[in-house]
């Protein structure tokens, strides 16, 4: 089971390297979103600190939501997806080990990169840890609620515009918790406990559930 | 014969395809023994992708059901797919990985573990040798094809189901191909194929099916 | 009796039983709803509440209540029916689902739309963040994206599980957005909505509500099938039955 899920995490991230700009674009995309919004709402330091926290989670979401088409896109047109359906390994472990590659491609840069962006934002030292905790629990729910999301919509013209119709409400919790996790952060530290368990039993459920979820939603999809 | 070997067959019972709104075809039912060839035989969208998709348990029939030593493969599953070796219209290997790899990871998805030499080997013997560490993007398309056939070098599957193995290979190729299948099926295996091309086996069984007569 | 059920569930056997049912819903419909409006202009208080009482605008609550009752539990029969589909793979079950999803979302629009006015009265603005109205809006996003995704799929088929895949999704995930926006600070929760305690409310008020729920619900049921009837046709276009059916209609 282990060496299944290695090959398949191994698998995705060698093919990542060996093309490596759709990991960047994700990237950049999240730094040039946090970027733009003070242009928009003006530069007031007041009016940023308050801001901060929602601006980087939506950023956020809008990044994995981007970086979501590929997960199975490529597998999906060369046929090796397929492949993996026919194998006699369970195809929850195989869409997991997806995940988490793409998780490490996509999700990890924006958490180390949250300092970066909460310096923008004029957030405080601690703000900004609590801020990549709270990144850190939850960029990994985004991947995999998304993936079901991925899967159902596999193949479809604008398919990238109806993904994000049918995943980004289901993220609002995420972006309650996680936001609501930095903003309570400036005022007493203490209060952040509830809001960083409140994102970690949601990461255990959605973790049980979504490969699942997103295994089905792909045997209907390859039919 | 091993007892094991005894039961080895598949069967379809009262098999009922539709794609979309339309019938491709109804109350289907075949047998297939162990050793044997099955050529599926069909217009243009008669059917012949669909029902080999069916028979791989990728396609769920809208009636019937196809069984594997005598249980339906639906509850199977996974223990089906141990035996199954399919060969769609899409090559199923990366382009950015070399062909070493892509007969790496599927082995080890197979559930095999196989040797980095064998694995060399089946590339030489498929006409590959020199091409090994290239990213199979860089071959052409009948180079990336044989890669794909290489996996039927290195598989113990029991069951293969080919759809159009033959098209972009060349003579050689072809030829090869031929004695591989004629091989699977003189040891006991089963292969059911689709092709517009006449294939001549040399050992074994052949049967034909007709779709959209 | 069960035999009778599996007869019903084929979409040939169907299509003439829902014909013969939508003219009596209809008629259920105009009877409830005129009854519902009756009640709740004549023969309820003409305000709610004691101090800071609603005047006449609070009868707003006889639509916008019973619709958002209707939006939620449409939600239910659409998981319901895909959740059969999916399980027993029979294709009536999927036909439902897609012809309750229109009728749903109309009713969620229609708890938002009248629930912006109820706010603009009583708040004395349009649209607040209110965790209901929030939850109501994700569930309106719900409909669309059920409705988005099978209509983006040709393939029938995959159309129908797909989006009934989202569809028990979307259901799991419902209570965790709904608790999220009640609770954005798990430590604390506050609502703007007063909490409704049915028993509370005068009785002529909860009557006409309540008829007025039941006058949806017949709603529902009417424009469902005549939707139904429409799908049946087009899918089973091809069979032998409709064609008969189409040679009957339209003599040459």
């Amino acid at each position: 089971m282990a060496r299944v899920f290695w090959c398949i995490l191994i698998r995705d991230l060698t093919l990542a390297m060996r093309r490596r700009t759709d990991v960047l674009t994700t990237l950049f995309f999240f730094v040039i979103v946090v970027s733009l919004f003070p242009l928009g709402v003006g530069t007031e330091r007041k009016i940023l600190e308050i801001l901060g926290p929602g601006v980087v989670w939506v950023a956020a979401l809008l990044a994995s939501m981007l970086a979501l088409e590929r997960l199975f896109a490529a597998d999906y047109e060369d046929g090796t997806l397929e492949q993996m359906l026919l194998t006699a390994q369970p195809l929850s472990l195989l869409v997991l080990a997806k995940i988490s590659a793409h998780w490490i491609l996509t999700g990890l840069p924006l958490v180390l990169i949250a300092p970066l962006v909460g310096m923008q934002y004029h957030l405080t030292g601690t703000a900004i840890w609590v801020m990549m905790l709270a990144l850190l629990l939850g960029t990994p729910i985004l991947s995999l609620i998304g993936a079901i999301g991925a899967a159902l919509t596999l193949g479809l013209r604008g398919g990238g515009i109806l993904l994000s119709l049918l995943i980004l409400p289901l993220y609002i919790p995420v972006l309650v918790y996680g936001a609501g996790a930095v903003e309570v952060s400036r005022i007493d530290l203490m209060d952040v406990q509830p809001y960083l368990m409140l994102l970690g039993a949601f990461f255990l459920i959605a973790l049980i559930l979504a490969p699942l979820a997103s295994s089905a939603a792909l045997r209907i999809s390859l039919e | 014969m091993r007892p094991e070997a005894a039961t080895l067959m598949l069967e379809v019972v009262g098999l009922e395809c539709r794609r979309g709104d339309r019938r491709l075809f109804s109350g289907l039912g075949l047998t297939l023994e162990a050793g044997t060839l099955l050529h599926v035989r069909g217009r243009n969208g008669s059917g012949k992708t669909t029902l080999l998709r069916t028979l791989c348990g990728l396609f769920a029939p809208d009636a019937g059901e196809v069984r594997w030593r005598g249980e339906s493969i639906r509850d199977l599953g996974d223990e089906y797919r141990r035996d199954l070796l399919y060969f769609g219209h899409l090559n199923g290997i990366k382009g950015e990985l070399t062909g070493i790899e892509n007969l790496a990871i599927a082995a080890t998805l197979d559930g095999d573990r196989v040797a980095t030499a064998d694995i060399w080997t089946a590339l030489e013997r498929i006409g590959l040798a020199g091409f090994e560490d290239l990213p199979t993007r860089m071959l052409s398309q009948g180079q990336k094809k044989r890669v794909a056939l290489a996996r039927l070098m290195l598989s113990r599957a029991k069951l293969w189901v080919l759809d159009e193995p033959f098209t972009a290979l060349d003579v050689d190729a072809v030829s090869l191909l031929q004695g591989l299948i004629a091989g699977h099926v003189a040891g006991g295996g089963l292969t059911v194929l689709t092709t517009h091309q006449e294939v001549p086996l040399t050992s074994g069984q052949v049967a034909r099916l007709d779709l959209g007569s | 009796m069960s035999l009778n059920w599996f007869k019903l569930a084929s979409p040939a056997s169907f299509y003439p039983v829902a014909g013969r049912l939508v003219p009596l819903f209809w008629i259920l419909t105009v009877g409830l709803l005129l009854l519902g409006f009756y009640w709740g202009f004549f023969q309820t208080p003409d305000q709610l509440g004691g101090s800071n009482a609603q005047k006449e605008y609070y009868r707003i609550i006889f639509i916008h209540v019973p619709a958002a009752w209707m939006s939620m539990w449409l939600y239910m029969v659409i998981v319901g029916w895909a959740a059969i589909g999916l399980v027993f793979n029979t294709r009536l079950s999927f036909m439902m689902a897609n012809a309750v999803a229109p009728t749903g979302a109309i009713f969620t629009f229609l708890a938002l739309w009248t629930g912006a006015f109820w706010g603009r009265t009583s708040w004395g603005t349009y649209w607040d963040w209110d965790p209901r109205l929030t939850s109501e809006l994700v569930l309106f996003f719900l409909y669309i994206g059920y409705i988005a995704l099978h209509s983006a799929i040709d393939d029938t088929r995959r159309a129908d599980r797909a989006s009934g895949l989202l569809a028990i999704v979307g259901l799991v995930m419902v209570p965790v957005i709904y608790w999220s926006i009640n609770c954005p600070d798990p430590t604390q929760c506050a609502a703007l909505h007063q909490r409704s305690d049915l028993t509370r409310i005068d009785g002529n008020i909860l009557f006409s509500m309540l008829i007025m729920t039941l006058g949806f619900w017949m709603y529902s049921f009417a424009t469902s099938f005549m939707r139904l009837r429409g799908i049946i046709l087009t899918r089973e276009a091809e069979s032998a039955w409709v064609r008969e059916l189409l040679s009957q209609e339209n003599p040459k």
